[in-house]
């Protein structure tokens, strides 16, 4: 019959009539967004709603006094306040470990904590009124003792004796440490022609969400329900977080996210106050909203990246990597993050470093450690900059230290293109990658003669540019082993449910979500394709966990791969199901028909048999006139998950062109590259936005951004005046150029493509900086690459 | 945050403003563009009673020439300042300045009154009017009140307005000769790491009355009276920008922030002095 194949999917229009995967769809969504006509969580407005804010503490670390809230229920209003010890009567605490992650802990969390402020920031009492304004008055009516503790906040002295142990019940503040080896690192170091190393300092940032974390919760007392609207990005996983600690059945719990603005991963995470607002509807019966603020979310969002990181590499004369040897100590705030819990970050350093490259000898360790700050967790591209900085600072030291040219010492050590299978030194397992692909091909889009002369003859008028290059490897569609196997209700399962309606058009409800980067024009692309109707008639629900089928949301680049698959073959499942009605209707066998831009036609020569529009009616009004026997439910579900390999790792190379300003230490971006293979392309202009997105957060995290703490715990950068976001001003030309391995996992091919610019621009950006430095002698290694740094390493100030 | 609660009205007139000071006294805060104050609020830094908009009062607007005096009314916008013909003749300063204040959104709304009243330590504006000598007009109940630019920014975000005063206007004598403009900001639109507004004559091949003035590097716009001596009666030259970049030791001791250490400040005002006045290097040759 029809068959859609790896191969054919890739055809042009020409060749494949109602062909959509591969080409760049406008996004059915777009225009709602950019008309304001989009339907956020702050736009759903309830009956008997009441609304939230939070008394948060001014301390890192403080023993919670006397609360009294006498004055604040005095302010028109004010409904109720609710301390710790209120919510804790109906909410339990969770503690955020994963069983696969030997050795974890962590202390249990309460929405509210019960005796102890853990970090500036922590939500501590809230108050309830009828309006935000109302709440805001009430909490600054509140007379709570905070009795301050000794601040834990500098990681390095986290261990050492004389540390404040932030919770005395887990005995110290370590958190989490593993150590990978392989082949024999001490040897390999010792017969090394040149080892180099360098501590890399990766600053604490945040995502910036443009819409803040949202929700409303509405408990119903007449049916014991709680629906939620949520600005999420994993409903499903929410549902069940929110039932285990209310003590509800999950099947009583809803969770509904309508227009997403932004997650970066910071909406994967619960939330102390969101899981409170929850709890205070449960115990109101009426709907409770709460809308973080700016100033809220940059203390109370995730934060991530907090890194120190050692690494040492081993060259041979040919420039051949020996081993890599690197430490890495991460501080996390106060708890790890429920449920994904923020050992991942330092583990994905562990499975990351050394990515791309074929050698036999690794150590790599990661301690994770409690400090008084915001808690860290995933955020875009998990692990990977940090992985990308160091494992590529250390290669263009290695190729300094060899006088050997950049890119030539990345040709000789990145993992050739047929060795695949491969299993990397970390253990990781390459299903397909195109290093050497994707190299020429960045050769071919950056003119470096060009680029070096340029350089050369800037140079002799005292103007200093550099060019850096940074291969990465990208983990995208995430199996069970991610979270699943450490005991985390989060599924690497997705589902897709596709019908059509009497009127031929269609409708998929998938499991996976939209924050805004296209999730359900891919969706919407991969459905009309695979059932042979116009893009425009296919409409996409998401969001919701009581009309899609089960599935974990989106992160770790599983929309496409996981979300996008499951699509697909509800969708050829569906176009199986029209063509045998059809095939009963015209008296035709099945397989002598097809179904092109909404037609039922002759395979053989196309002529047109029918509309589905007809077939619609007729199934729908006129099923008298069928076959009795006939099957004719027109919808089809299905589910992928992944089976052969744990992770799709996707890969690919950026290129960074930079000028440094010496005398004030200010750099310029001239322009920036990235060559990346995220398999099967859905949508080419999507996954360029994607890229350069990715890119310009890359670039945040090297050059603007950072969540700034004094010694005693006190966030600095509260606003967006102090916390520097990229801005489009600063922003160089990004060229994005891509190499096709799809994965033979699934019929669609697709990996993630969310998280490669990210991974590699602030490797790329520190390496083109160091080599505009390098005829004065200096380096840099610890980002931000602020002004302040650059002039210190330039001895121009002490 | 949302604001705290509070009465809004909108002036017509100078009367009005004075009506509203009498009836409600400090509670009254002035309006202009609001792109500072209507950010504190959101902050809920400050609580005032009454908000009182301004930007309806017709006296306060327009650009005029007045003699040997640019007249400049508080409601001039920044956008306006960047593209009005006079000031673009008579202080082509202010008109520099304009593309290193934020945004276009925020240039389209704030004020040069505003901009002055706020007193920023950061902000351009300050450091032009104390560069080029202006005079902030002042009004009250009891009419107008003339102060110098230099004696107006008495502290951090202080100014010397007494209760019950506003500004009207500010005064700007006729540009000298050579005046620029220079700052080192993270990203465009942002308040400067370090900055320098700068005025002078050249005089028979000699600096006459230099105004070097620093933002971002103190409490207030800096004018630096030690590099003034080092360069006024010299020829400006390589040893004479070098003997006012040294003297910047005197000048400033900039506070530390998020950018970095005082020392790095003092170092960037040096880079910006370097930049400005090596710029004047050939004019001033070829009037000497
Ligand atoms: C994101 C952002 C970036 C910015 N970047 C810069 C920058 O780089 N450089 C810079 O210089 N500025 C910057 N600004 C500030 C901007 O220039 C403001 O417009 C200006 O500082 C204040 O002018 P305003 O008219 O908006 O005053 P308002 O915000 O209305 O008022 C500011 C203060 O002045 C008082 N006031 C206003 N007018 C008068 C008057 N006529 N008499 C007495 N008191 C008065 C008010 O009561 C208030 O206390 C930035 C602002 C934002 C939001």
């Amino acid at each position: 019959m029809n068959q859609i194949t790896p191969a054919s999917i890739g055809l042009s229009r020409e060749d494949l009539p109602n062909s959509y995967i591969g080409r760049s769809v406008p996004r059915p969504n777009a225009p709602k967004l950019v008309q304001g006509r989009a339907t956020y969580t702050d736009d759903v407005v309830l009956p008997r709603m009441l609304h939230t804010a939070f008394l948060r503490s001014p301390c890192a670390h403080a023993r919670i006094g006397a609360i009294e809230t006498a004055a604040a229920m005095a302010v028109p209003g004010v409904v109720r306040v609710f301390t710790g010890a209120d919510i804790a009567k109906v909410c339990d605490p969770w503690v955020a470990t994963l069983d696969h992650l030997k050795g974890m802990k962590s202390a249990p969390q309460y929405p509210l904590p019960l005796h102890r402020a853990t970090w500036q920031g922590e939500p501590i009492v809230a108050v309830l009124a009828e309006t935000r304004a109302a709440a805001e008055d009430g909490v600054a009516a509140l007379a709570v003792t905070f009795e301050p503790l000794p601040a834990q906040t500098d990681m390095e002295s986290a261990l050492a004796p004389g540390a404040v142990v932030i919770h005395p019940e887990l005995g110290d503040n370590l958190v989490f440490t593993r150590t990978a080896e392989t082949g024999d690192v001490a040897a390999a170091f010792a017969a090394a022609h040149k080892v180099v190393e360098a501590r890399f300092v990766t600053g604490r940032h945040t995502g910036v969400t443009l819409e803040p974390r949202s929700i409303i919760a509405d408990y119903n007392r007449a049916d014991g329900t709680l629906t939620v609207h949520h600005s999420t990005q994993a409903p499903h996983m929410m549902q069940g977080v929110f039932a285990k600690q209310l003590r509800m059945a999950e099947g009583d719990v809803r969770v509904i996210c309508k227009d997403v603005g932004g997650s970066f991963g910071i909406k994967v995470h619960v939330y102390p106050d969101e899981v409170a607002v929850a709890a205070m509807a449960r115990i109101m019966g009426r709907p409770v909203k709460f809308i973080a603020d700016r100033f809220e979310a940059f203390a109370s969002d995730i934060h991530a990246r907090d890194h120190r990181i050692h690494g040492r590499l081993a060259v041979d004369a040919e420039g051949r990597v020996l081993a890599f040897d690197v430490d890495d100590l991460t501080g996390i705030g106060p708890y790890s993050v429920y449920p994904r819990t923020s050992a991942i970050e330092g583990n994905q350093v562990v499975n990351l470093c050394g990515g791309p490259y074929d050698f036999r000898n690794y150590r790599c360790t990661t301690t994770v450690v409690l400090q008084n700050k915001a808690p860290t967790c995933q955020y875009r591209a998990v692990g990977h900059p940090i992985a990308t900085a160091v494992t590529e600072g250390l290669m263009d030291l290695a190729a300094e230290a060899l006088g050997m040219d950049p890119i030539e010492i990345r040709r000789r050590n990145l993992i050739r293109d047929d060795a695949y299978p491969y299993t990397s030194p970390a253990g990781m397992r390459f299903e397909g990658l195109s290093h050497h692909a994707s190299l020429d091909k960045l050769l071919q889009m950056v003119p470096v003669a060009r680029i070096r002369a340029d350089q050369a003859e800037a140079r002799s008028r005292g103007v200093y540019r550099g060019l850096g290059i940074a291969a990465f490897i990208e983990l995208t569609n995430p199996s069970p082993f991610m979270y699943g196997i450490g005991g985390a209700r989060i599924s690497a399962q997705d589902g897709c449910t596709v019908r059509m309606d009497p009127d031929g058009s269609i409708v998929a409800s998938s499991g996976v979500t939209e924050q805004g980067q296209g999730t359900e024009a891919i969706l919407a692309q991969i459905v009309a394709h695979g059932v042979g109707v116009a893009v425009e008639r296919v409409k996409i629900i998401t969001g919701d966990t009581q009309t899609t089928p089960y599935g974990g949301g989106t992160w770790a680049c599983r929309g496409a791969g996981i979300g996008g698959e499951a699509a697909l073959q509800s969708a050829i499942a569906l176009k199986q199901q029209l063509l045998d009605v059809a095939g009963a209707m015209l008296q035709a066998a099945p397989d002598s028909l097809d179904i092109v831009l909404g037609r039922i036609v002759d395979k053989a020569g196309g002529a047109e048999r029918m509309t589905l529009h007809e077939l619609g009616r007729i199934v729908y009004f006129r099923g008298d006139t069928l076959p009795r026997e006939l099957q004719r439910e027109l919808v089809q579900t299905r589910h992928f998950i992944t089976k052969e390999y744990p992770f799709a790792f996707t890969n690919g190379i950026q290129a960074s062109w930079v000028e440094v300003d010496p005398a004030t230490g200010m750099v310029k971006l001239l322009e920036h590259w990235c060559v990346e293979d995220c398999g099967r392309i859905v949508n080419p202009m999507l996954v360029d936005e994607q890229v350069r997105g990715g890119i310009v957060q890359g670039i945040g995290g090297a050059l603007y951004e950072h969540c700034i703490y004094d010694a005693q715990g006190n966030l600095l950068t509260t606003t967006l005046a102090d916390y520097l976001v990229p801005m489009s001003a600063e922003m160089p030309e990004m060229h994005v150029g891509h190499v096709e391995t799809p994965t033979r996992e699934s019929l669609l091919g697709a990996k993630g493509a969310g998280e490669a610019g990210t991974a590699g621009a602030p490797g790329a950006i520190m390496n083109a900086i160091n080599d505009a430095l390098r005829p004065l002698g200096a380096r840099v290694h610890e980002q931000p690459f602020t002004p302040e740094r650059i002039l210190r390493a330039l001895g121009t100030i002490a | 945050m949302k604001w705290p609660a509070m009465t809004y009205h909108r002036a017509t007139s100078l009367a009005d403003v004075w009506a509203a000071f009498a009836a409600h006294g400090p509670s009254v805060t002035i309006l202009a563009g609001g792109q500072t104050l209507l950010a504190t609020l959101a902050f809920r830094l400050s609580e005032p009673g009454m908000l009182l908009d301004i930007t309806r009062i017709p006296e306060l607007r327009g650009i005029t020439l007045q003699g040997q005096v640019l007249r400049i009314g508080a409601l001039t916008r920044h956008v306006e300042l960047g593209r009005d013909l006079l000031v673009r003749q008579h202080a082509p300063l202010l008109a520099q300045a304009v593309p290193h204040i934020a945004h276009p959104a925020i240039r389209n709304r704030g004020t040069i009154g505003g901009s002055l009243a706020y007193a920023d330590p950061a902000a351009e504006l300050p450091a032009c009017a104390v560069a080029l000598d202006a005079v902030v007009v002042a009004a009250s109940t009891a009419g107008e009140r003339r102060i110098p630019a230099s004696a107006f920014f008495t502290d951090l975000l202080q100014n010397a307005l007494a209760p019950g005063e506003i500004i009207v206007a500010v005064e700007i004598p006729i540009q000298p000769s050579l005046a620029a403009i220079d700052e080192v900001a993270r990203r465009s639109g942002d308040y400067a790491m370090a900055g320098l507004a700068a005025a002078m004559r050249v005089h028979d091949g000699r600096v006459v009355a230099p105004r070097l003035v620093y933002f971002g590097v103190g409490r207030g716009p800096v004018l630096a009276g030690a590099a003034c001596r080092a360069l006024e009666g010299r020829p400006l030259t390589a040893e004479s920008i070098a003997a006012a970049q040294a003297a910047l030791t005197t000048d400033l001791d900039p506070p530390q922030d998020l950018h970095g250490p005082s020392e790095m400040k003092r170092h960037l005002a040096r880079v910006l002095t370097a930049r400005v006045l090596n710029a004047w290097l050939r004019p001033t040759e070829m009037a000497a």
